[in-house]
């Protein structure tokens, strides 16, 4: 996805530009996650700001003709709900936050909630409304973007090796089926984004965090919003290997409700895990309990590129000049991916970037960080 | 929730759970039954027997069931035996149990094969296996089996490729015509066309010339001269090894016009079939111009042959070949995930003959080792000799038997590939050729074929053949839907502190 989206905006600033992946179109994570475009989970902070600044990018790609219908474009709005009044306490506390940051954030309460979403649970304590949270179907939107783009496109085609002139600078790709010749690289290889990197030389710890996805049978649609349980935003910005399960519900234009997702650290391990589902399961069930017997038709697995600090890496490598990365964007890549583009458009073309890129510095982790990370 | 028999760790034998009770399943359990472990057989059919001795309901009058079963007293012995072991719950049958999940508890013995000599029966271990079933058919109660090993026996599939009309009503698989001749559901008096590939399609068609059906044609893609090539001096007995091929040869000849070489290339009709339009096939597999026929028909039982069921196994962790899309199994039938066994055309299409000698192998080495003995092949040499010869001549009916190489062209872009979602032939070119899908999976992402009830059993074979790419191993962790309130709850029924446990963050409870 995130490749998908510096092509465009790189091709819309003039570049000429090549697309390389070695699988097919969102044959990553971009194919295995879901497509929040989410404010409500971010505080405060250089990641929020590239998400506002990305939810306005999602909102004029999808009113450019045909581009929000192909991509099933949503602007649902997301509804954060607490079950406890201290929960929901410490909610109105997060929200006051993002508003001084420029989020629309509508406090809901305990009455209220079932006017947004008349089949939740009774008994919660109330809720804050995010109408700038939204939706897109992810390979839909990488495949459209790059579509849009109308950059060139090699699937099949793995990079094996960064090409350097002698003074040190980028000279393009060596790929399993020849070389391309470019004089600026982008690393968007997500998950994978490190083992890119090394190819050039440079130290980039991007690690996975897996993510089950559970999908029913379709419905009608009955679920009007993203609709999330407080202790999500925790488990969000949580640094613990441990598996988390804060399910995040939501409908989709095609009719199945969308469980996600848990977050564990173990690696690249794709094996089934029956107590990771049904922890989603049981999550969904008490927010809205006639789920209960709704049919799981079919769960599947994804892994997160996150980085140390939770935050991608965005912009030049000071190390080695031609070489931009935009990789490592975590739980929020499809969301993150217009302003990434955007932003390594801007770069690319020698610009000054519309948001401050420091916090975002490929070489922000020192080689010794890996080990502690 | 159901009851289980107590579990296995109070009780004096080991306990062996069967997922399937057709030949393999069967001959499994009857296997270790007799040689002292518990065991309990899981199938979603109201009655044992699976594909190939499908019980003949007993309302609808089917006189004589033997005329369908050529193996009907194997069958006969097979079931008195399991029915023998009956009394005194040595074997259990839980039919109308659709299993939606095998489950490695976390706490399951680990120990990697080859078996360690131990003392230890696994039984002892702590751990095993939970089988979880939906009882049917309203599938939203739910039933689970604790188990120390699992033998996975659960046949395969058709497959059934996509041509223009193929969804027209009259137009069935040739695995639903045969289970309907079963059945007894058959109405005399109608026209068919019987076509596609396989040895399937020789059984359909004289089952169905039997029931008063006239047959118009049989349309094989293949041309069986091929398998004397290739199967050599197998061939004459193949009459003894596959589903009674010489009886069906003779009715063959006299009733039914057989088209080798040929295929359907398209249904026509407007609210049901009419007739079908039937064209010869040139050297490469490409229709031949000009050589178009039309018959009236009315039914059209098509078929391109069997896929194995893998789900279960999938989701277990165990190694799936690629290649012929079956679960990898060695000598002793066992898979590469320890206290798995798997029999049957779950590793491979081969008939009923096949499954019993499959299933026999795995009941007996499952039985010596729940036991904690180290097995001896020599007691199953007979077993293990047919188990070779059967398998030798299907991986040359597999040559032999293969869809036309270029199907996919007479695919119309308007035909609906997968019905569910009613994903048309053109929705998936335009996904490979415009939007950049290399696979099947991006396929299905882009396109949603594959994502609905049937989750791509159905039209996985066809969209890979039109994408022109490579078939993969689907991965279905539910091998049937299941309620979201029966998945909350997995693992609560059964034995008690059986239930595994789920890590958390030692701060945070994981939801409100
Ligand atoms: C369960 C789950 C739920 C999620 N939900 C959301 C959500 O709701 N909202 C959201 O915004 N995000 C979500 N995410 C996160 C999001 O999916 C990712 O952040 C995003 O897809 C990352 O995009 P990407 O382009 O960086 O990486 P990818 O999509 O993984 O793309 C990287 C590409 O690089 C290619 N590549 C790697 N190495 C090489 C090489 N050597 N040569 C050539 N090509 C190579 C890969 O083939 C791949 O196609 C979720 C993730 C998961 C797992």
């Amino acid at each position: 996805m995130v490749g998908a989206a510096c092509a465009l905006y790189a091709a819309r600033a003039g570049l000429d530009v090549t697309v390389v992946d070695r699988g097919p179109v969102a044959g990553g994570t971009t194919g295995a996650g879901e497509g929040n475009l989410l404010v409500s989970d971010k505080e405060p902070g250089p990641e929020l700001e590239l998400a506002l600044l990305s939810n306005r990018l999602w909102t004029e790609l999808a009113s450019e003709p045909g581009l929000g219908t192909a991509f099933e474009y949503d602007p649902k709005g997301g509804l954060v709900v607490a079950s406890a009044p201290e929960g929901l306490a410490a909610l109105e506390k997060f929200a006051a936050g993002q508003r001084t940051a420029g989020v629309v954030a509508e406090t809901v309460t305990a009455g209220q909630l079932h006017y947004l979403e008349p089949k939740l649970a009774p008994g919660l304590a109330g809720g804050v409304y995010y109408p700038q949270d939204a939706q897109v179907m992810p390979t839909l939107a990488a495949a459209h973007l790059l579509r849009a783009s109308a950059a060139r496109l090699l699937t099949g085609r793995t990079v094996t090796g960064v090409s350097r002139s002698p003074d040190g600078a980028v000279r393009g790709v060596r790929t399993d089926r020849g070389e391309i010749d470019a004089p600026a690289v982008v690393n968007a290889a997500g998950t994978w984004g490190g083992e890119v990197a090394a190819l050039a030389g440079v130290h980039l710890p991007v690690l996975p965090r897996r993510g089950f996805v559970l999908v029913t049978e379709p419905l009608p649609p009955l679920v009007r919003h993203k609709v999330y349980a407080a202790d999500y935003v925790a488990d969000v910005a949580s640094d613990s290997a441990a598996l988390q399960t804060s399910p995040v519900v939501e409908g989709t234009a095609a009719g199945p409700v969308l469980i996600g997702a848990s977050r564990e650290r173990v690696g690249f391990d794709r094996s089934f895990s029956l107590p990771v589902v049904r922890a989603l399961a049981a999550g969904a069930t008490r927010l809205f309990p006639f789920l209960e017997g709704v049919r799981a038709m079919r769960t599947y697995v994804g892994f997160r590129p996150y980085l140390p600090d939770h935050l991608p890496a965005i912009g030049p490598d000071p190390r080695v000049p031609g070489l931009f990365h935009a990789c490592g964007h975590e739980g929020a890549g499809i969301g993150l991916a217009t302003g990434t583009g955007q932003l390594i458009a801007q770069v690319l073309g020698g610009r000054a970037p519309e948001l401050d890129l420091t916090p975002f510095r490929p070489d922000r982790f020192a080689v010794h960080e890996e080990a502690a990370g | 929730m159901g009851t289980e028999p107590a579990g296995p760790r109070g009780g004096p034998s080991p306990h062996l759970a069967v997922v399937g009770a057709g030949p393999a399943g069967l001959a499994a359990a009857l296997a270790a039954a007799e040689r002292g472990v518990r065991v309990t057989v899981v199938d979603s059919a109201e009655a044992p027997g699976g594909q190939f001795y499908r019980q003949p309901a007993a309302a609808l009058g089917a006189r004589r069931p033997q005329a369908l079963h050529h193996q009907w007293r194997t069958w006969r012995r097979l079931r008195d035996g399991v029915e023998r072991h009956l009394p005194a719950g040595n074997i259990t049958l839980l039919p109308e149990h659709h299993v939606w999940c095998v489950e490695r508890r976390p706490d399951a013995p680990r120990e990697q094969r080859p078996c360690p000599p131990r003392e230890r029966r696994p039984s002892d271990t702590p751990g095993g296996f939970t089988v979880h079933a939906l009882l049917g058919p309203a599938q939203e109660e739910a039933v689970e089996v604790r188990a120390d090993a699992v033998v996975l026996a659960t046949g395969g599939y058709e497959k059934v490729l996509p041509f223009p009309g193929w969804t027209l009503p009259g137009v069935v698989t040739a695995g639903g015509a045969q289970a309907m001749l079963k059945g007894g559901l058959v109405v005399s008096g109608r026209t068919a066309v019987v076509a596609g590939t396989g040895p399937l399609l020789l059984p359909v068609a004289t089952g169905l010339a039997a029931a008063g059906v006239r047959v118009a044609a049989l349309v094989e893609s293949a041309d069986p001269k091929a398998l004397v090539r290739h199967a050599g001096p197998l061939v004459g007995r193949a009459d003894k090894l596959a589903e009674g091929a010489g009886y069906a040869v003779t009715l063959l000849r006299r009733r039914v016009r057989t088209l080798v070489r040929h295929t359907v290339v398209e249904a026509h009709g407007t609210d049901r079939l009419e007739a079908v339009t039937v064209a010869a096939l040139d050297a490469e597999g490409r229709v031949r111009p000009g050589s178009e026929r039309r018959f009236a028909c009315d039914t059209l039982a098509v078929g391109h042959g069997m896929v194995p069921h893998t789900d279960l196994a999938e989701s277990l962790g165990c190694r799936v070949d690629a290649d012929g899309m079956s679960v990898a199994v060695d000598d002793e039938q066992r898979t590469d995930v320890p206290g798995v066994w798997a029999a049957g055309e779950a590793t491979g299409i081969g008939g009923a003959a096949l499954s019993l000698a499959e299933g026999h192998v795995a009941g007996r080495s499952a039985a010596a080792r729940l036991r904690g003995r180290e097995p001896d092949p020599r007691e199953w040499a007979a077993a293990a000799a047919s188990r070779t010869r059967l398998r030798e001549f299907f991986a040359a009916l597999d040559t032999v038997y293969v869809p036309p190489a270029h199907w996919a062209e007479q695919v119309t872009d308007g035909t609906v590939v997968c019905r569910c979602e009613e994903v048309t032939a053109g929705a998936v070119r335009e996904a490979v050729g415009e939007l950049g899908a290399g696979d099947v999976r991006t396929v299905k992402l882009l396109t949603r074929a594959g994502m609905g009830w049937c989750q791509g059993r159905m039209c996985g074979p066809a969209v890979a053949g039109l994408a022109g790419c490579a078939e993969t191993v689907a991965r279905r962790p539910f091998a049937r839907p299941v309620p979201l309130g029966v998945l909350a709850r997995a693992g609560e029924t059964g034995e008690p502190g059986g239930a595994p446990v789920v890590s958390e963050e030692p701060g945070g409870p994981p939801v409100e």
